[in-house]
């Protein structure tokens, strides 16, 4: 009964109109109404979630929970959703993380409460739609509109230097998507619809393509975010409130990457092809610079920030890597596993970055500072927090056993099919991502404890350790056992790399 | 059998979880009943396998528990490989960890993370079982990282300890140096075989001989040597050696008992566990075997060089350690690969015996590990004294003890091997046993013979340790004195790993070796009729001669050769090499991207730049806008002018 029902709209409008109820309680005083609110839709939302996992067929790689109507006729724009295996786990993600974005804000968020709550639902509300979106317009709305809660999440709950941020993130992000809205008209213009699957399958030029995949690239490139546009996300993380700081990482961070593999691969796979060279250098000075970077920062929410980027820099590798494997054996064999592994990479970093922020911004709330110094043996007064930090620590090393492995293993797998340096580079992580996340978690967690504020730490409350302890689960069972979501990939890779394969030209 | 398996794998697991997460609940008694009897059920349940395997010559099992991912149509699983080398390691591991769950019964009872503890090394076990029983790579891999996430654990276990929490971050990120080369060397496997598993790959191995890659372009590089040396870099990660050893004698920072299981029986041995698995691939490379030799003979001798100068009770059989893993890999590159894990068992035996004696020590004195702070310790821990009189004597190779029928198949392997480097690995290792001997002997006379330089605080409480250390001291000193004996025949020259470890005929010197082999007797005999046995007198004696009968000649051989004092003191300048070089380079090379590259160049020049140039650019546009319309009256008569000169002169 429930699968007949339009379970994309729902995903979307339900924390859209909760959103919206949540604000309607308006006053502080309502704040515990407010929040009954926001977590009662936002759990709502995650079960329906589950729904597309329950309900989806492993067999084929069309779209499915299919709705389409006519939105504006003049211009062929339709009210069209669908997913498929790529976008599916993704929307589960964003469904997870909003519940636990609304725990983790419970009673640290003293100012506006209600309106905090509600943004977060519309945000959640919008980046389902990015996700299900099939028509360019519609993808394009919910693209641009989903910045305007996090705008404001920043700008208003942020910290000090919030304004700064929160225009470097606005402009930085806007900018780059305006120029796909270029792309996307051009598209129309050619085609005589906004739908994204017949964008797939239009036939284009190698010019316009290399301008097309530019025009996504600048979008998509920022998002990700990719080097050298990133410096945007280290300042925005580090002004936003613990809940911004975990949908940008966990979600926003994916958008980028989603638009390849929605837009820039099927629509422009010659230009893909072509400047293949230049993605995955771009992606390996993620992963090696950034790491660098990362090494030295004394800003807890930096150095995580910094750490995303490098990590993200697997997703963008695991995304091109097919081009070279196909240029150099003449085959797709391997091809899958590098898509595959940036896809779970995507979602085992939505999970292990929502953990580490949420972790930094335990121990915010208590001492209100996010510099490694001022802590130091943590694990004394607060062991348990220790347990899970170091476990979520070792997640972003990518420890086996733990989600953060299995995506960078594939990653590094497929690339060893494409060339041997790219490989050799890519897996340098296993030793800078350990040195930089273990020498924080030796400055902050271990040690004797010689600052006064971290001896008076008091461990943490059933509200943050059901936050944190669901996580820690959903690491382990993804590093344990993640055939269930590969699984429900294969069809759409496959397709997916069909169409790669094939040149427009 | 599957079930059984099964279930000694997971029992230690479930103890695990059991103490780790309700440790409070269960409380101290309960912590070490819960781990221990699991333990023991592993260990009693290996011993069945063992029995099943090796004794009644069943079938190897070989099968899947479940699929972990399938992708690209590469099935990647968690699956179980039981022959006759994994039979004999699961023995090992479950009886060395059994006793050292007791021991820590006793050694650990007054530590605040008693539970924490036990679910430590239980999970340990855990995490060492998944790694020999594994069928295919990725779960080795898991096992290889999972053993190194316990082995950080545990070095900082006391994490209030600054030079625990700097030992274990130094011994993860040099173990990741090594798995970076291992993980590598998987993906080329993946790339070659088109499979993990260890019997597809093995089968296919010798139709890839000749095949080569580039990886530089211009220069042909032969298939099977990349991957096997890739694979043995992991290997040198795990089982330390140089360059790659500098972790090991700071993982001493951890309590005894772990440095008895992880860091001298059961972890530190997986490289070689895992070399002598590849067996069917190392043969077909002579270029890494040979690297393999080299490498292990200079960790043999220079590391054991170390340990003459050690004063730390610990540290000396770490350094003793390291050296013999040297050994083990010694015999690995000769092809004697059943000689390196024969040794890799009757080591496990007698050097988890020292450390555990070590400990004993330790405790006594309340927590002084300083040599030359005891002495004369005979009369006070008669049970100590002579488990670690056992212990030595099998550690120097003393005829008819353990070590001795295990360290002389290497040297004999060695000797006989005819790739290049093995003169250089024989030298080195025969030297060895006059180190080994020394070193050993020097601790043993300094701690137990000789004037008592014990403080008077701590001779008040001394006595014995109590039964559950001493206990699994005597169960240890048993197999170091039988172990050998028993099973070289065997082990060495008899069909012990079937086909389990596969020798190419060329190579294959324990066969020459084992041509005279009478049996355990006879090889007493050879043995007396070598070198190495009058070596290792010599080393006694020389340690008796400087340490008991001239006790002042040291400090003047010191003070004679003090650059060279300095230099073993430094460590051959390894440490300091590495905090300057790798650690300093790398923080430096971080403070340069960031602050030049993102700061500087990205966030100043570009981003902020651009803001600043729109900025100025509005400026002085703006003064165009003066808002006197003689001005725009005067710049359109201009503008006007200036394009109709352009249409008339344009024609």
């Amino acid at each position: 009964m429930l699968l007949d029902s339009p379970l994309l709209s729902l995903v979307i409008w339900v924390p859209i109109i909760g959103g919206i109820l949540v604000l309607a309680t308006r006053s502080d005083a309502n704040a515990p109404l407010a929040r009954a609110i926001a977590l009662l839709v936002s759990l709502i939302t995650f079960i329906l979630s589950i729904f597309l996992y329950t309900g989806f067929d492993l067999q084929t790689a069309d779209m499915q929970f299919v709705e389409r109507l006519s939105w504006i006729p003049a211009f062929n724009v339709y009210y069209h959703l669908g997913v498929d295996g790529i976008s599916m786990p993704l929307i589960i993600l964003t469904t997870f993380c909003t519940v636990l974005v609304v725990l983790a804000g419970w009673e640290v968020i003293k100012f506006k409460p209600a309106q905090y709550l509600a943004s977060f639902l519309l945000m959640e509300g919008m980046m389902n739609g990015v996700f299900a979106a099939l028509d360019g317009v519609l993808f394009y709305v919910f693209w641009e509109a989903m910045l305007i809660p996090m705008f404001l999440i920043i700008g208003i709950w942020g910290g000090p230097n919030r304004v700064y941020a929160t225009i470097k993130f606005f402009l930085y992000t806007f900018l780059g998507s305006v120029f796909m809205l270029v792309a996307l008209i051009y598209l129309y213009m050619k085609s005589g619809s906004f739908a994204l699957l017949d964008f797939h399958a239009l036939r284009i030029g190698l010019e316009p393509q290399t301008w097309i995949f530019i025009a996504f690239l600048l979008a998509f490139a920022v998002k990700v975010p990719m080097w050298p546009v990133h410096t945007w996300l280290p300042d925005a993380h580090v002004e936003a409130p613990t809940g911004g700081s975990v949908i940008l990482a966990a979600i926003m961070l994916k958008m980028g990457a989603y638009g390849f593999v929605r837009l820039s691969l099927p629509i422009v796979p010659d230009a893909s092809e072509m400047l293949t060279g230049m993605m995955i250098t771009l992606s390996l000075i993620a992963v090696v610079y950034i790491g660098f970077v990362a090494m030295v920062q004394q800003d807890m929410k930096k150095l995580i920030a910094y750490s995303s980027i490098s990590h993200m820099g697997f997703v963008t590798l695991g995304f091109f890597i097919p081009f070279v494997i196909y240029d150099s054996t003449h085959s797709t064999q391997g091809a899958a596993m590098g898509i595959e592994g940036a896809v779970v990479q995507m979602l085992s970093h939505g999970l292990v970055s929502a953990a580490l922020f949420l972790c930094v911004g335990v121990l915010y709330d208590r001492l209100h500072s996010r510099m490694i110094s001022d802590y130091g043996g943590v694990a004394n007064t607060m062991p348990v927090f220790a347990t899970l930090a170091v476990l979520f620590a070792m997640a972003n090393v990518g420890l086996p056993g733990t989600s953060g492995f299995v995506g960078e293993f594939m990653v590094i797998l497929s690339a060893f099919k494409a060339n041997f340096w790219i490989a050799f580079l890519a897996a340098t992580t296993l030793v800078i991502g350990a040195a930089y996340t273990l020498w924080m978690v030796k400055r902050v967690i271990f040690g004797d404890v010689t600052k006064p504020a971290v001896a008076e730490l008091q461990d943490l409350n059933h509200r943050e350790f059901l936050v944190l302890g669901v996580l820690a689960i959903s690491v382990l069972l993804l590093g344990l056992w993640p055939a269930p979501l590969v699984e429900v990939m294969h069809p759409t890779v496959n397709h997916l790399i069909e169409q790669i394969g094939q040149s427009k030209l | 059998m599957p079930n059984i398996y099964l279930t000694i794998a997971l029992v230690p697991l479930l103890g695990a979880i059991v103490a780790g997460l309700f440790g409070n609940q269960i409380g101290r008694s309960g912590a070490h009943w819960v781990t221990t009897i699991g333990v023991a059920l592993s260990f009693l349940l290996s011993l069945v396998v063992f029995n099943h395997i090796v004794i009644d010559g069943a079938e190897p099992y070989n099968g899947t528990v479940y699929t972990w991912l399938i992708s690209d149509g590469i099935h990647m699983e968690v699956g179980f490989l039981i022959d006759q080398l994994t039979a004999m390691m699961i023995v090992v591991v479950t009886f060395v960890s059994l006793m050292v769950h007791i021991y820590t019964i006793g050694y650990m009872r007054d530590d605040p993370g008693y539970q924490r503890f036990f679910s430590y090394i239980s999970l340990f076990t855990f995490s060492m079982l998944m790694l020999v029983m594994a069928n295919n790579f990725m779960q080795l891999f898991f096992g290889w990282e999972a053993v190194g996430l316990v082995s950080y654990l545990l070095i900082g276990f006391w994490y209030k300890k600054e030079t625990a929490i700097y030992a274990n971050l130094k011994a993860f990120l040099v173990n990741r140096v090594g798995d970076f080369g291992f993980l590598l060397g998987i993906a080329a496997i993946l790339l070659y075989f088109n499979s993990l598993d260890y019997m597809d790959v093995f089968k296919a191995a010798p139709s890839l001989t000749n095949l080569t890659m580039e990886i530089i372009p211009g220069s042909e590089w032969s298939v099977m040597s990349v991957i096997c040396i890739l694979l043995f870099i992991g290997a040198m990660g795990k089982s330390a050696q140089v360059p790659l050893h500098v972790w090991l004698p700071d993982s001493m920072e951890g309590p005894t008992p772990i440095s008895a299981l992880i860091h001298a029986a059961t972890m530190v041995t997986a490289g070689i566990f895992m070399v002598a698995r590849m067996s069917p691939l190392y043969e077909l490379s002579e270029t890494a075997l040979s690297v393999i030799l080299v490498i292990g003979a200079i960790t043999a001798l220079f590391m054991g060089i170390l340990g003459i100068i050690q004063n730390d009770i610990k540290r000396v059989v770490a350094y003793s350690t390291l050296s013999q893993l040297g050994y083990m890999t010694v015999a690995l590159g000769a092809s004697a690969y059943a000689a390196g894990i024969f040794h890799l068992m009757t080591h496990a035996f007698f050097k988890a015996l020292l450390f555990l004696a070590a400990g004993s020590v330790i405790i006594a004195l309340h927590h002084e590990q300083d040599i030359r702070k005891m002495g004369g310790l005979k009369k006070y821990l008669p049970i100590t004294y002579w488990c670690m009189l056992i212990g030595s004597l099998a550690l120097i190779g003393f005829p008819g003890f353990s070590g001795f029928f295990s360290k002389d198949a290497i040297i004999e392997a060695a000797q006989h091997s005819e790739l290049p480097g093995a003169g250089f690995a024989y030298a080195c290792v025969l030297l060895g046993v006059f180190i080994t001997a020394f070193y050993s002997f020097r601790m043993f006379f300094l701690v137990f013979h000789g004037e008592e330089r014990i403080d008077h605080h701590a001779r008040a409480h001394l006595h014995e340790s109590p039964l559950v250390v001493t206990l699994p001291l005597i169960g240890l000193a048993i197999p170091s004195v039988l172990a050998g004996a028993f099973y070289i025949g065997p082990m060495l020259f008899g069909n012990f790993f079937g086909n389990a470890i596969v020798v190419q005929d060329a190579h294959n010197v324990l066969a020459e070796i084992g041509a005279d082999f009478t049996g355990w007797g006879g090889f007493v005999l050879h043995g007396l009729s070598g070198p190495a046995v009058w070596l290792a007198a010599a080393g006694v004696f020389a340690a008796w001669f400087l340490y008991l009968k001239r006790p002042e000649l040291p400090a003047r051989i010191q003070g004679a050769c003090g650059w060279l004092y300095k230099l073993l003191d430094r460590k051959y300048y390894c440490d300091d090499f590495n905090d300057f070089f790798f650690a300093g380079g790398a923080r430096g090379i971080g403070r340069l991207f960031w602050r030049i590259g993102d700061v500087k160049l990205i966030d100043g020049l570009l981003v902020n730049g651009t803001a600043r140039s729109i900025g100025w650019l509005s400026g002085v546009i703006r003064q165009v806008q003066t808002g006197y319309l003689y001005h725009y009256a005067f710049v359109m008569i201009i503008g006007l002018l200036l394009m109709l000169s352009w249409i008339l002169f344009s024609e």
